[in-house]
């Protein structure tokens, strides 16, 4: 993401980066960011929540006109309310979460299988 | 609470399981900075997200290296949207509600009330988690950057999962 973000900001084209994960943020020194301390997968709000979603996002937006220094990370306001996903996160030990690295495409039902094969 | 050090935590899980360290980019210059040539509030504004997303009717994501992109028309029922992404279990939430990721309702809502101009007719989707920095590069940036020439875009919003 932040390689793309680099890449169009070099084209003229003014970015902001909205992400839930500070220090891959900073690694990748985006020229906008906004760090929302939300669970990786809610970068944009809570489920099921259109108000939390609609502040995120009205609260990130502000960040294209406030962001005055390359490289700067607003960091959001916006609070969880329950931190105990944190220690899961942050393990140090545990399972390998990602799913093989397979070409097929790996369709959320059976049923976008047959609609897009247009069966 | 400090944020959690994702890179730090998944570098020694992945080294507890005998597997090599994922590559995550790191910059090693300061970024570029293009000023916003407009108010937001007279803006085109054009929406990435690195979620996988796609909607029903498209071809889902695979997960190696998949470099396309997919294109979300802005006007999409929310209840059409799709993940599929090698993390998935980062979108558990998301398959439930994916405007949690892609949030349509509140894009849609900020352009009514002036808050940005205008936005463009898709959102451009791709599926993040892509090893090869190169592919990266040379194979989804331009995709990307072709698609927001097309939609006239004045300002970008990235959104990672």
């Amino acid at each position: 993401m932040s390689l793309a973000a680099r890449h169009l900001e070099a084209l003229g084209i003014p970015t902001l980066c909205l992400g839930s994960a500070l220090d891959i943020l900073e690694a990748g020194a985006p020229p906008r960011a906004v760090f929302v301390d939300y669970p990786l997968g809610h970068s944009t709000g809570k489920p099921f929540d259109r108000a939390d979603q609609a502040r995120v996002l009205r609260a990130a937006l502000r960040a294209f006109e406030t962001i005055a220094t390359p490289g700067d990370i607003t960091r959001l306001g916006a609070a969880w309310g329950d931190d105990s996903w944190r220690a899961q996160a942050a393990a140090t030990r545990g399972d390998d979460t990602r799913m093989p690295r397979d070409t097929s495409p790996q369709y959320q039902t059976e049923d976008d299988r047959r609609l897009a094969e247009g069966g | 609470m400090e944020p959690v050090r994702y890179i730090d935590a998944i570098t020694q899980r992945y080294a507890s399981l005998g597997y090599a360290a994922y590559r995550w980019y790191v910059a090693d210059t300061p970024p570029p900075f293009a000023p916003l040539k407009k108010k937001l509030s007279q803006s085109r504004m054009g929406v990435l997200t690195t979620s996988g997303c796609y909607a029903a009717g498209q071809v889902a994501f695979h997960y190696k290296d998949d470099a396309s992109i997919r294109l979300i028309p802005m006007d999409t029922p929310v209840d059409r949207l799709r993940f599929a992404h090698i993390t998935e279990n980062y979108l558990v939430d998301a398959r439930r509600d994916p405007e949690c990721l892609v949030p349509l309702t509140a894009l849609r809502a900020l352009r009514d009330d002036g808050v940005v101009g205008a936005l463009a007719d898709s959102v451009i989707s791709c599926m993040g988690g892509i090893y090869s920095q190169r592919r990266v590069r040379e194979e989804l940036i331009p995709q990307v950057e072709g698609v927001f020439k097309q939609q006239a875009i004045d300002v970008a919003l990235l959104v990672p999962m």
